[in-house]
């Protein structure tokens, strides 16, 4: 009997723990949410229990968001910096990432490492004098700016992740092409591509969510309203004077959230993969 | 079929024959990256040091040099120091705070349990959402006047209405803060790289183990601990590096404030730089960012290393 009690209570201290870390991670969300459907009456009174509807819940905030703000824009803007810096990524990372997996030997591991270190040089350390670099291309106060910086640490992450992935393709397949004729190009263009083709996914999912949470470069180079990405443009926009448009930031940061977090839960054992550089195998 | 084949091989055949050199090859196919990197990453970086011994300001580009100047004024300034060591308790604090956590977490989710795949999917939300839109969510739960955390509390009969405390208007409390919000951001990380780590762990290590006698508490830190310490360094080195530069969870929450109290050098870099135009000192103050890196830096390079052999 009492050891049916001491299981129960261990059974009952294990789920209390996950609730815990459930509700600690999702409260912030769930916060969003319910505050982008509450009326302003029902968010500003304070004798209202917070937590659920007092006043039926209303859509007037997701109006004002897209009719009354630039929220549209900016959601376009950030499509638009995203596609933009996932090709640039691609284009790059991709041959260089083959050639030091597969054609450099042993110095291509090590100026592979140097190139993923490179992930590590800080946007605080460099906005400064990319700052400088981006007003003499004249595009100071414009989303192209962004569409430079971000690939300085797209291009060192996604080419350490692809390495990987072009490391574990075996090289007899890419040799079998180049004795039936195929040139070197050709056998990364015929073979290594449309097999690592799992590895790209991830890469462009990955430059895509890099480029949707980066901040710090946004906020140093825009300043124009038209020219935010979305996550600059909520986070700064819906603030007039001292006055935070709580419902609208909100809904907001919701729309902007959903797409991220199911991408990152779809790719998240690569990506750790990745960032851990296979130290477990 | 040769015949067809041939005029169009011809010309390409120069081209071909140098790029169908594997050293060759290899060089064009790295080259673009390396370009891009030196370009924006590296000559920029020796840009801001050149910044933090001239006298440059956005009003006044001169490249005239001053030596340590710089250095030697943001050192005397009281200010500075308290922003130095804000920097290390907010880093600290939060990857102490966000392994503790984490480890928690992980041993947590280790058990196969019902819906463990949604509890995880859940758990990683934090460190995928951009930082920037869960801080706004965090600063709006901290808010003066209608913070839920002080509804509750008050609900729940902890605290008074008239001293409910101000989250982010009270120096020690806005520190708190921040450190929390980063904390809460990490710690999804930190339970990722602990599972991956406990997983790869081989399960005759640990059964040979129990054979032998070793209890759970043995096994946990004589065995999965030294065995897991390399994922966990690497998983922590990214925690310290993307903590000690941040400045946007600081920036949107308190702004540095109250009166300093949350100053971060991420933040001070990016006030005195770019929003007072003072580059020199700007970059000068970002600087003392390198030393840390670079012992970050030397750290990883020991771990990659080892993988290799």
């Amino acid at each position: 009997m009492q050891r049916v009690i001491a299981k129960v209570a261990g059974e009952a201290a294990f789920y209390a723990g996950v609730a815990f870390f459930v509700i600690l991670s999702t409260f912030p969300f769930y916060w969003m949410v319910i505050t982008s459907f509450k009326t302003n009456s029902d968010l500003y009174n304070v004798t209202n229990i917070p937590f659920w509807f007092n006043d039926p819940p209303t859509l007037e905030h997701f109006r004002y968001l897209f009719h009354e703000t630039l929220f549209t824009t900016w959601l376009l803007n950030s499509l638009i910096i995203g596609v933009c810096v996932v090709v640039i990524t691609l284009v790059t990372a991709l041959p260089a990432a083959y050639s030091l997996a597969r054609m450099t030997g042993r110095n291509g591991e090590t100026l592979g490492i140097g190139i993923f270190l490179t992930y590590l040089v800080p946007p605080t350390l460099l906005f400064l004098p990319l700052a400088r670099v981006v007003a003499n291309l004249g595009l100071q106060n414009s989303m192209w700016s962004l569409v430079l910086v971000y690939p300085t640490f797209t291009i060192p992450f996604c080419t350490w992740l692809l390495m990987g992935f072009f490391k574990a393709l075996p090289p007899e397949i890419e040799e079998a092409a180049i004795v039936d004729g195929c040139s070197l190009f050709g056998a990364f263009i015929k073979m290594a591509l449309p097999l690592s083709l799992p590895g790209i996914l991830t890469v462009v999912i990955f430059t895509f969510t890099l480029t949707l949470q980066e901040f710090v470069y946004a906020l140093t180079f825009i300043s124009s309203t038209d020219q935010k990405p979305i996550t600059l443009g909520v986070a700064t926009d819906l603030v007039r004077g001292d006055i935070f448009y709580w419902g609208e930031i909100m809904a907001g940061a919701l729309i902007a959230s959903i797409p991220v977090a199911i991408a990152y839960n779809f790719f998240l054992d690569r990506f750790i993969a990745g960032i851990t550089g296979g130290a477990v195998k | 079929m040769a015949s067809i084949a041939e005029p169009i091989a011809k010309p390409a055949s120069r081209f071909r024959f140098i790029l169908d050199r594997r050293d060759v090859l290899g060089a064009v196919f790295v080259a673009p990256a390396i370009l891009y990197v030196l370009l924006l990453v590296g000559v920029p970086l020796l840009l801001s040091i050149y910044y933090s011994v001239s006298a440059y300001t956005i009003y006044n580009p001169s490249w005239h040099f001053v030596g340590l100047a710089n250095f030697a004024q943001i050192v005397e300034n009281p200010d500075f120091l308290r922003t130095l060591s804000n920097t290390f308790i907010f880093t600290f604090g939060s990857q102490f705070l966000g392994l503790v956590l984490g480890k928690f977490g992980a041993l947590l989710l280790l058990r196969p349990f019902p819906g463990r795949k949604i509890v995880r999917a859940l758990i990683i939300l934090p460190w995928a959402v951009p930082i920037a839109l869960a801080t706004v969510a965090w600063q709006w739960m901290f808010d003066s006047l209608y913070s839920v955390i002080n509804w509750s509390m008050i609900a729940l009969g902890v605290i008074d209405r008239s001293d409910a405390p101000n989250w982010l208007g009270n120096p020690h409390l806005a520190m708190l803060c921040v450190i929390v919000v980063n904390a809460w951001r990490f710690f999804p990380f930190a339970i990722v790289i602990f599972l991956a780590g406990i997983t790869a762990v081989p399960q005759d290590v640990i059964d040979a183990a129990t054979v032998d006698g070793a209890g759970f508490w043995r096994r946990n830190y004589q065995i999965i601990v030294p065995m897991i310490l390399p994922i966990v360094t690497i998983g922590l080195i990214f925690g310290i590096v993307f903590t000690f530069t941040d400045l946007s969870i600081v920036f949107l929450m308190t702004m540095g404030g109250p009166v300093g109290a949350t100053s971060v050098l991420g933040f001070e870099g990016f006030q005195v730089g770019i929003l007072s135009g003072d580059v020199s000192h700007g970059a000068a103050i970002s600087l003392f960012m390198l030393p840390v890196l670079f012992v970050v830096v030397i750290f990883m390079l020991r771990f990659i290393k080892r993988r290799e052999i």
